[in-house]
């Protein structure tokens, strides 16, 4: 895996947000990303980690060219991207594709299941009614919802259908790098445990590359392959999945593992004869 | 006796599609002191059963329980005036999305006041000294200068610490904390729960946490009640339950968890459809 060329590389990115600056007030300037550098191989798993605020989802929004970072180097596939130079077109949208966290925010309401997989189609390929209607049908079976779903609209699926409608949107244009933005968050832990499985079967199917956000870091040792940890706009910890959580480096790592809960029952055992001694 | 006991609780909505079960005879009991967890997946009822006891529900639900008594009341037989009395008092709740359940139009100082002025007739001094005593005992340390500031001026966590003083403001004897964490990170998770945890033990509080997150039910409670579709599955000792768990159905939740993962695939519920069938429970939308 390492002889791969990288799919996409981060050079020095930054991001600055103004703020404020009204009539009477001076603007605020906020270093979201403070020059963030990485490259991605094709075909694993980057989970990135950290708490709210710490830029994760400024990154997504760079990597899937929604926003343009204020200075760094974005390249796909060794071709360099700035955004804000040149909408990106048709070919490179659809190489990255992403997957919003809250799945009952991310679907337009009025819009039917099946014009919501067909939009990306319509938008980004010349493709005719008919062979949108069939990927559409198709990507539908492959996610596990089923063609009846086709006609109906978002508000009659269940959290987990809504996350399956919008994974399927995501790869309608066949991606090479999907963004999932805490795709599991929202989500009851039987149905957490369906979204993972599947996400695992497209990623085999497809050959995808993901870059998994989550602050879960239970989710995060099942599911990456390389953890990258965010704090303040900054990569404090970078490495492979073990390493990472065999032995973490950053004071702020260590913090992060000892705030995530145990559930093993020695954890719960030791918990318990604490407490009864206490009283 | 036990603080809370509620026996046989049903609960059953008017909807358009004619009535619907949300819980059907679940049992709870909790002592002073004690910390129960009320653990499911969403519609599971677990919501429903406290907002019932509580009398919160709408007018469109009808509830039903053989006993539903608080502390040797009986609340269901309770004036809403009486029963005013005990709420917000004596049994006090935190709800899930800090964010949206305080409002947004008054200050922080103002609404944990508001708590202090009905139940206990506090003198708007008196009022304002114990708000900054509560602010300083959930870890609000510049409490002076936060009894002015909004909602949307603080974060998730900073929120959250509101609401728990509020609930504590009149030292209440049972804190329901309906999914206190599920909105924040983790590392703010731990502070919250280490929080409630020390509180509960200051205060001798019974204490009811509602969440669908094993890992916390791991870190806090010393009973648990497992509920699926308004059923209540199995109740057991926090360690038994972890240890040894009696009913397929937590089985199939318990072996769902990301950290016990065995090999490439997750089990999900539906996997353990058959068990659980044999166990008496027909899964909802079953899908693979």
């Amino acid at each position: 895996m390492t002889q791969k060329a990288p799919i996409m590389r981060v050079k020095d990115v930054t991001r600055e947000y103004i703020t404020g600056g009204g009539l009477f007030s001076k603007s605020k300037s906020l270093m979201a990303l403070k020059g963030i550098n990485f490259d991605l191989i094709e075909g694993e798993t980057l989970a990135i980690v950290g708490e709210s605020g710490c830029g994760k989802s400024t990154l997504a929004r760079i990597l899937t060219m929604i926003d343009a970072p204020t200075d760094g180097v974005l390249e796909i596939e060794g071709r360099q991207v700035d955004i804000s130079k040149k909408r990106p077109d048709a070919d490179l949208r659809s190489k990255i594709q992403i997957v919003f966290q809250n799945p009952y925010g991310s679907l337009n309401p009025r819009q039917k299941v099946g014009d919501v997989l067909e939009e990306p189609l319509i938008i980004n390929t010349n493709m005719g009614t008919d062979e949108r209607r069939r990927l559409a049908f198709a990507m539908l079976e492959k996610v596990g919802l089923k063609p009846e779903h086709y006609g109906r609209y978002p508000h009659m699926f269940s959290g987990g259908q809504r996350q399956r409608i919008a994974i399927a949107r995501s790869l309608m244009l066949r991606p090479k790098l999907l963004v999932l933005d805490e795709p599991v968050s929202a989500l009851d832990l039987s149905v957490q445990a369906q979204i993972l499985n599947l996400l695992a079967d497209l990623q085999d199917e497809f050959k995808l590359t993901y870059i998994f956000i989550s602050h879960d870091l239970s989710v995060v040792r099942y599911i990456a392959d390389r953890v990258m940890v965010m704090y303040f706009g900054e990569i404090v910890e970078f490495g492979a999945k073990d390493d990472v959580f065999d032995n973490p480096q950053h004071d702020y790592t260590k913090t992060l593992f000892a705030a995530t809960p145990k559930s093993d029952v020695e954890s719960i055992r030791a918990r318990v004869e604490a407490r009864a001694a206490a009283n | 006796m036990s603080l809370l006991e509620i026996r046989n609780l049903s609960v059953e909505f008017d909807t358009a599609a004619g009535p619907f079960k949300a819980l059907k005879g679940v049992d709870y009991s909790v002592d002073a002191g004690e910390v129960l967890a009320i653990v499911g997946e969403s519609g599971s009822g677990k919501s429903v059963a406290m907002l019932s006891m509580m009398g919160l529900l709408p007018d469109t639900a009808t509830v039903t329980a053989d006993v539903m008594k608080f502390d040797g009341l009986d609340l269901q037989s309770m004036t809403k005036k009486q029963r005013r009395q005990v709420i917000g008092k004596d049994i006090s709740m935190i709800f899930q999305e800090p964010m949206a359940s305080l409002n947004p139009c008054f200050s922080v100082g103002f609404q944990i006041g508001e708590a202090l002025k009905t139940h206990l007739g506090l003198s708007a001094k008196q009022c304002r000294s114990r708000t900054i005593e509560l602010l300083h005992s959930v870890g609000i340390t510049d409490a002076e200068d936060r009894l002015a500031v909004f909602p949307h001026q603080m974060s998730g966590g900073q929120c959250q610490r509101v609401m728990i003083a509020m609930a504590i403001a009149c030292k209440p004897r049972l804190l329901i904390a309906d999914e206190p964490t599920t909105a924040l990170d983790v590392t703010i998770q731990k502070q919250i729960l280490d929080l409630l945890m020390s509180l509960q033990n200051e205060y001798e509080m019974g204490l009811i946490i509602i969440t669908h997150d094993m890992g916390v039910v791991a870190e806090t409670a010393d009973r648990v009640v497992v509920q699926y579709a308004g059923v209540q599955m199995e109740e057991a000792l926090v360690l038994d339950l972890f240890e040894n768990p009696k009913h397929a159905y937590t089985k199939a939740l318990l072996s769902a968890l990301p950290e016990n993962a065995k090999g490439d695939r997750l089990p999900t519920v539906a996997d353990f459809a058959k068990e659980l069938s044999e166990a008496g429970v027909i899964l909802e939308g079953a899908q693979s």
